[in-house]
């Protein structure tokens, strides 16, 4: 047996990463696999518009931290899907809000949580918190070629820190470069204006119904300034998702909570 | 230069064989038996860190005896096959009967063209779901042998007495402490010491479980299960 043989065990970098496995494997299941090389011109034209997420938000509170988006997909000025999901949950302790082209943000979300289950499953234990972070970095990273083409994925990322028992959330840049915020942070077309919403309400150690209201303002606030982002429609039942991560797990607020809280905020605001 | 020695093909593969067998019949055994809500896995394992049963997907489950090395490659090989699979398709196209089958293949081809067969068997689970379809269980020996068992299986050292204890002692929807009681004595039917949680490695695929059906079942869980009446 030759050295090399034995040393594989240590030197196969793919070992517990799906990621990885899939780069050296089957590279044509990666999404982005027949982008075009980063400076070569686009082979006709430009591209064609293709659906983009509007808002997500995180903001860290007592138990954890809450992560929400709005539900609306846009296309140009032209609403491209009315109830789209934005958050997902990336394991039981953590999840993406995605915000971007809305086709390769799903599949990164996707990716990313067959990524960390299974880390999970060959390694017989989960990543921390950095270690996904930093993941999903990589997988952003790997996005480039289709980013320099147009299609930007720019993820917030939110989840429990177990062994610093608190909850903490991620911005990232189009490079994969990864920020830790240490309040609160949102992302997309409506970003900017729920991030100056948030800035007013927002208050360190809030307890969780607060947190709630505060990220449902951000959102009303976004979708009031911003034309690609979904407001709640009370006619068709269309609320944002919310979702609480703790020590214990992730939860969704039912439809019927996030309506009430609207209806208090919006009741407080005269309805206007 | 030197001719090699003739060794007949059927001689060569009977050294194989019984070279494998010796290295899984040292090992210890493992069982599955089938309950009312899923497939309950037990092992005799005192280690609580090296696992012989793991999750390889959502309804489907991993067992291995022999060589640890050797089946840990194997589960690993296999949760990749199911990740690909899982991603490239969806959830639901993971199926155990194609896991069973590329394990097979494997082993199948370490057997006919290695020097060193792979001394392991392996049990491949899923769990049906709750309208209706199968559970299933396929065991594969270290030559690629491929079989499908109802109701119960054993492997590993002495598993055939293990195999005939349960035959005759198994019965259709079993709870969980049953089955569990069940399988920890037929664990002990081929031997005298008694077998405590500290000695067991068990899991289940609970059908009533959300997506992911595979669930370890911890040290203090399984005194009150095998503590409880029969």
């Amino acid at each position: 047996m030759t050295l090399g043989s034995w040393r594989h065990a240590f030197d196969n970098r793919s070992s517990s990463s799906f990621f990885e496995y899939l780069r050296q494997t089957a590279p044509h299941l990666l999404p982005g696999a027949d982008a075009p090389i980063p400076g070569e011109p686009p082979a006709s034209g430009a591209m064609p518009p293709v659906p983009h997420g509007t808002t997500v938000l995180a903001l860290r509170y007592r138990d954890g931290v809450v992560i929400a988006g709005d539900r609306q997909a846009s296309e140009g000025y032209q609403v491209a899907h009315r109830r789209i999901e934005k958050i997902f949950k990336a394991d039981d302790l953590s999840a993406v809000g995605i915000a971007g082209a809305a086709g390769p943000a799903m599949e990164m979300a996707r990716l990313f949580q067959t990524e960390l289950e299974h880390y999970e499953k060959v390694e017989g234990e989960n990543l921390s918190l950095d270690g996904k972070a930093n993941r999903l970095g990589a997988m952003i990273r790997a996005n480039l070629p289709m980013a320099m083409q147009g299609l930007v994925v720019v993820p917030i990322f939110a989840g429990f820190d177990e062994r610093a028992g608190m909850g903490r959330l991620f911005k990232y840049d189009v490079t994969g470069g990864r920020y830790e915020e240490a309040d609160y942070f949102a992302q997309g077309s409506g970003g900017k204006d729920a991030r100056d919403s948030l800035k007013k309400s927002f208050r360190r150690d809030m307890p969780k119904d607060d947190a709630v209201r505060a990220a449902l303002e951000a959102l009303l606030d976004a979708a009031d300034e911003d034309l690609g982002t979904g407001g709640p429609d009370f006619q068709r039942g269309i609320y944002p998702t919310v979702k609480t991560i703790t020590r214990s797990g992730i939860t969704d607020l039912t439809d019927e909570d996030v309506r009430r809280v609207l209806d208090a905020i919006l009741s407080n605001r005269g309805r206007s | 230069m030197p001719l090699p020695y003739y060794v007949s093909p059927e001689q060569m593969m009977k050294d194989k064989a019984e070279y494998a067998r010796k290295g899984i019949s040292r090992g210890k055994a493992i069982v599955a038996i089938e309950y009312r809500d899923g497939i309950l896995l037990v092992a005799e394992n005192p280690s609580t860190l090296l696992h012989k049963i793991s999750e390889i997907y959502d309804r489907i489950a991993f067992a291995g005896v022999g060589k640890y090395n050797e089946f840990e490659n194997l589960r690993v090989a296999g949760v990749r096959h199911a990740d690909v699979k899982g991603y490239s398709y969806s959830r639901g196209d993971v199926s155990a009967k194609a896991l069973a089958n590329a394990y097979s293949q494997g082993l199948g081809n370490i057997f006919t063209q290695d020097i060193k067969p792979f001394e392991v068997e392996v049990l491949v689970c899923e769990v049906g779901d709750a309208n209706g379809s199968k559970n299933e269980i396929y065991h594969i020996l270290y030559d690629g042998t491929i079989e499908d068992e109802k109701n119960y299986a054993a492997m590993g050292g002495q598993s055939d007495e293990i195999r005939r204890y349960l035959k005759e002692n198994f019965k259709d929807g079993l709870d969980l402490a049953a089955a569990l009681q069940l399988g920890v004595r037929a664990l002990m039917v081929t031997q005298n010491k008694t077998l405590t949680e500290r000695d067991l490695e068990v899991a289940v695929l609970d059908r009533t479980k959300e997506r992911r059906k595979f669930r370890r079942i911890p040290a203090e869980v399984l005194n009150q299960l095998l503590a409880s009446a029969k």
